[in-house]
């Protein structure tokens, strides 16, 4: 079994492991321990979700000058786990006309697409599930799958706004995929790799990637993070699921478990982008300047979280400042405006590296 | 080359944009508009525009302005107030005169449009900030305005 190099991030986790090769043989062992991994991604990004989406209504509140969940427990902490309590313990309704296998498969390719990218991000430098040398090719890939789940959502529903809203979902991700592509070959172009773990192995004497491209960087950056937005499908990129002209977009007609299966995956996805950014452009899991490099029980998961929290509050941000756009003005901002600078950006990168003007 | 000052314009709005937005956010935790009401209820103060119910105000001697002169009670779009007066000698000029009897005010079918109190040519009626309303039966919210025993303030009618 090459391809599941299972790093165990704690000590108790490879007495677990050392466990159980003792008692099976090594196949079904490997197996086991793939199973048990599996799982406990599904638990710990079920539950991430849950607390990004209190998170998200927090700072929605605050940017609102409002206060936000303060009820249900301590400041609000379990107001979430309610609601999804509450969504579980729900009917499952659906109308009579829709594609009853399309409309039940759906759910799971959105909510299945945003998990499984999870496995390849490092969050620290032991705790990686999946390390493949085509890591941020397969993250794409991954990313783009999602956009199926929406269609066929909608397309199922037998619902015209269900439609129209998974209809802008495929034209805005065809949009945007380019400059998501584009912006992270810029940054290859840099690294030379396409291996995650690599990639935060060349930020850890040259600095982060992007201080080592400088201006060429930025500029990724920058168009990274418009774009990843744009792929969430999050305000002001929202004419999926807008809220004023199509009920609920492509979701309108799902209910329960189901409906919350979409809401979970737009806010595991928000965490994938900013996983991405975090990876490509801040280091990943090492510290600023190292400084706390050679302090060996200091967790290397903190940095990783503290900088995907600190975009994911960029994109709320985002979402809570700028009003929605018109689908003519989301498809100027991609065709005339993104891809255009994307391309000249990926000249300039390549000019900055064969002129060795990397810092 | 305008197509690089419209990019340069675009970040710089968007710019401004998220920094009004992140002031907000910084100063929401002081300032935040939200009231908490059951546990605030001792302190609560509702602002002066608000509209709970009508109300007519009586002074100390448990007198009012209103004369019953019935222009709420035209002006009210759908009939929630209703006077009933009747005819009384005034003692000192010795003729009959209309005099209020009851101001019943149906707070279930108010709209709170404002139209009778705009209408009051003596202001007797105001609005109050009171909005707990809730009652398990709807004949408590029909209301009688006037105080038992209060009688109108002299020289208002003139």
């Amino acid at each position: 079994m090459n391809f599941t190099q299972m790093i165990i991030p704690l000590n108790i986790t490879k007495t677990i492991s050392d466990w159980i090769y003792s008692i099976m043989p090594e196949t079904a062992a490997s197996y086991t321990i793939m199973v048990i991994i599996a799982v406990a991604y599904l638990a710990l990004f079920a539950v991430a979700g849950l607390y990004l989406v209190l998170l998200e209504r927090k700072v929605a509140a605050w940017f609102q000058l409002r206060i936000g969940p303060n009820r249900v427990g301590p400041w609000g902490l379990l107001q979430t786990m309610a609601d999804a309590l509450k969504l579980v313990s729900k009917e499952l309704t659906s109308t009579i006309k829709i594609d009853k296998f399309l409309y039940n498969l759906a759910p799971y390719f959105v909510i299945v697409s945003a998990l499984m990218a999870m496995a390849v991000f490092p969050f620290s430098e032991q705790f990686q599930a999946f390390d493949i040398n085509i890591g941020v090719f397969f993250l794409i890939a991954i990313s783009s799958i999602g956009v199926i789940g929406i269609l066929l959502a909608g397309w199922s529903s037998n619902n015209k706004y269900a439609l129209i809203g998974a209809m802008r979902s495929g034209l805005q991700t065809i949009s945007y995929e380019l400059s998501v592509g584009l912006s992270i070959l810029t940054m290859v172009l840099l690294t030379g790799t396409l291996q995650l773990s690599e990639i935060i192995e060349a930020q850890r004497t040259g600095g982060w990637l992007i201080l080592q491209g400088h201006v060429p960087s930025i500029i990724a950056f920058m168009i990274f993070m418009v774009a990843g937005t744009a792929e969430t499908n999050r305000a002001p990129f929202d004419l999926v699921e807008a809220e004023s002209e199509l009920g609920a977009g492509f979701h309108t007609e799902y209910s329960g478990m189901k409906f919350a299966y979409f809401f979970l995956a737009e806010f595991i996805n928000m965490f994938i982008i900013s996983s991405i950014a975090v990876v490509l452009f801040f280091g990943g899991w090492l510290s600023p300047f190292g400084i706390t490099e050679n302090i060996v029980w200091f967790p290397q998961v903190f940095w990783f979280l503290i900088k995907v929290l600190g975009l994911i509050f960029l994109m709320m941000w985002f979402r809570w400042t700028f009003p929605r756009l018109r689908v003519d003005q989301l498809l100027t901002l991609e065709w005339k405006y993104l891809l255009p600078l994307n391309l000249m950006n990926i000249v300039l990168m390549a000019i900055v590296i064969w002129l060795n003007w990397t810092i | 080359m305008s197509y690089f000052s419209d990019i340069y314009k675009g970040i710089k709005t968007l710019l401004t944009g998220m920094s009004v937005t992140g002031g907000y956010f910084i100063r929401a935790r002081k300032g935040a508009i939200t009231q908490q009401y059951p546990d605030n209820r001792e302190t609560l103060k509702m602002f002066d525009r608000f509209r709970g119910e009508v109300v007519m105000p009586h002074d100390a001697d448990n007198r009012h302005y209103c004369t019953g002169c019935q222009s709420c009670e035209i002006a009210c779009p759908n009939g929630s107030i209703e006077i009933i007066w009747d005819r009384a000698v005034d003692p000192e000029t010795g003729k009959k005169k209309k005099k209020i009897d009851k101001h019943i005010y149906h707070l279930s079918m108010c709209t709170m449009c404002g139209l009778c109190i705009e209408a009051c040519p003596t202001d007797a009626i105001v609005w109050a900030p009171n909005f707990e309303n809730s009652v398990y039966d709807r004949s408590a919210l029909t209301k009688v305005l006037n105080q038992p025993g209060s009688s109108v303030l002299d020289g208002i009618e003139d």
